[in-house]
């Protein structure tokens, strides 16, 4: 049967350009400042990183590798705090890189962190709305106006937690249609055109910047996420995951970090 | 019947009882794992918490009402594919497989890509309507039938195929015209076809998660069935998610194996 296979694969196609549609768009400048690390690791590396962190550290493991001869990064990006579980529950990993502290806590209070969490970036959030902002959107409490359909992510990830602080702050009571699992989750909603805005981090507003706009508003200063990463105590391979903890401070990367919307700890 | 029965009894093969038993192992561990794992002594205070028992009346109308759906649609279907020649048939048939094949994430896509504000169908149908599919329960309840309804489709189709077409041209030489003859002769021949595949049905549409997530989004009380509120749960308490697991698992088994006894002998 050659036709339904044929139509299954047009789909599959489809579903993966969707899925893709916020893919990498080259981190720009060749960066100037060399981070080559001093001692030479090798080996594979494998990262857990936050969703937000997509962009960039794909970016930064291609410049890892290619200054690093040898060795071979491997992400799985997620929720933090699933990954978190994932790693509480004996997850083979050698690097933990979440997008709060409380979710790096679980982690180290479970004692599976080698050493002290380091923060290598901050994240704030930002108002999603559709390309143009048809509906006019100018600060939070736009987004309680009817007819404005918002998503937030679950209280329970960071960006969920960054929401509710800033909305708090702000004084503003919002009943969103949804609570997405991830950040990555309700900014695509914001894509599909399903709702007309979403809250976001920034850097994830920036990465798509061809679909939507990304609308700064003040209280999200009483959200700012710290990120942090950790090198973790059952890694198989410890030297290459602290060479790539260490990179993460080097010019090249802080770039590749910068021109992503992050902002420096 | 009974005889032969025995006479299996009394003499189990060993290259087959040796799978067998591994098979249900296999199937069985992870059920064992959940229950030594619940956190049993503050279980009744946890299933008290209001939340749970609103995921779990959720998940019951929305898998019960896609049943229905499915059942309204799949039956007719099945009837379609195996008594009805017409050109291009197989192709149909593979077709209604698709969901089988789709990852749920995927079909939740599609299902935003048609029914969503605007989608294919979807913006028709906020238009004229006002109806819009997607953050709703109605929602959820597509999404189920979606993915489950192929479980239906092929099950009532095998019984189908299987059954004596005599009887149904008997009862048209007898003058029964062809509804008359699917109503009083075919559905009873079918009937424990139907029943299993609306087993299927409904358990599959009771554990969907995917589809759901992507296409309905998540809100406590609206979209958020247990499957999600056991997502959710994970990031932040693996003991909130065992506990719901288990209620889910206890509640879909013991209803399961309720209607089993009843319906298909």
């Amino acid at each position: 049967m050659r036709r339904p296979s044929s139509i299954l694969a047009a789909l599959a196609a489809t579903a993966l350009l969707l899925a893709a549609g916020c893919g990498a768009d080259a981190g720009g400048e060749p960066a100037a400042g060399g981070g080559a690390s001093s001692a030479a690791v090798s080996g594979d590396v494998t990262v857990l990183a936050a969703a937000s962190l997509t962009e960039s550290f794909k970016q930064i493991g291609k410049d890892f590798e290619a200054d690093n001869p040898g060795t071979k990064v491997t992400f799985s990006f997620a929720g933090s705090s699933a990954l978190a579980t994932q790693i509480n529950q004996g997850a083979p990993a050698d690097l933990f890189a979440a997008a709060s502290p409380a979710t790096m806590k679980t982690v180290t209070d479970a004692g599976n962190g080698d050493g002290e969490p380091v923060t290598f970036v901050k994240n704030q959030l930002v108002i999603a709305t559709a390309k143009g902002n048809p509906k006019g959107i100018s600060g939070l409490s736009d987004l309680t106006k009817p007819g404005v359909k918002v998503a937030l992510c679950a209280e329970q990830v960071p960006c969920g937690a960054a929401a509710k602080k800033a909305l708090d702050a702000a004084n503003v009571k919002l009943t969103p249609v949804t609570l997405e699992q991830d950040v990555k989750a309700a900014l695509s909603k914001v894509k599909l055109g399903e709702v007309d805005a979403a809250l976001v981090y920034r850097t994830d507003a920036k990465a798509a910047a061809a679909d939507v706009d990304g609308l700064e508003f003040p209280e999200s200063a009483d959200a700012i996420n710290d990120y942090p990463v950790v090198v973790l105590k059952d890694a198989p391979n410890k030297s290459a995951a602290q060479a790539f903890a260490g990179y993460l401070a080097s010019e090249k990367a802080k770039a590749v970090l910068t021109a992503a919307g992050f902002q420096a700890p | 019947m009974t005889p032969t029965r025995r006479q299996t009894r009394a003499r189990v093969p060993l290259p087959l009882l040796l799978p067998a038993g591994l098979g249900l192992v296999f199937l069985v561990l992870p059920l064992v794992g959940l229950v030594v794992r619940a956190p049993w002594t503050t279980l009744p205070e946890r299933l008290t918490e209001p939340g749970v028992l609103t995921a779990l009346r959720l998940s019951l109308l929305t898998a019960t009402l896609a049943t229905v759906l499915c059942l309204l649609l799949g039956v007719p279907l099945a009837w379609l594919l195996a008594r009805i020649t017409f050109p291009g048939r197989r192709l149909v048939r593979a077709l209604v497989t698709v969901p089988l094949v789709l990852p749920p994430v995927v079909g939740g896509v599609a299902l935003l890509l048609v029914f969503g504000r605007r989608g294919l169908v979807g913006s028709w149908l906020d238009s004229t309507f006002g109806i819009s599919l997607p953050f709703t329960t109605a929602g959820v309840v597509v999404a189920e039938a979606f993915v489950a309804m192929p479980f239906l489709v092929i099950a009532v189709e095998g019984a189908l195929r299987g059954t004596d077409t005599r009887y149904e041209e008997a009862a048209a030489t007898l003058g029964a015209g062809r509804w008359t003859t699917f109503r009083r002769v075919t559905l009873p021949l079918v009937a424990p076809g139907v029943a299993a595949g609306t087993v299927l049905c409904w358990a599959r549409a009771l554990g969907e998660f995917g589809a759901t997530i992507t296409f309905a989004g998540n809100f406590p009380g609206r979209t958020q069935t247990m499957p999600l509120a056991v997502y959710l749960a994970l990031e932040t308490d693996l003991q909130a998610a065992i506990v719901l697991s288990l209620i889910l698992l206890i509640v879909s088994v013991g209803i399961l194996a309720g209607l089993r006894g009843r319906w298909i002998a």
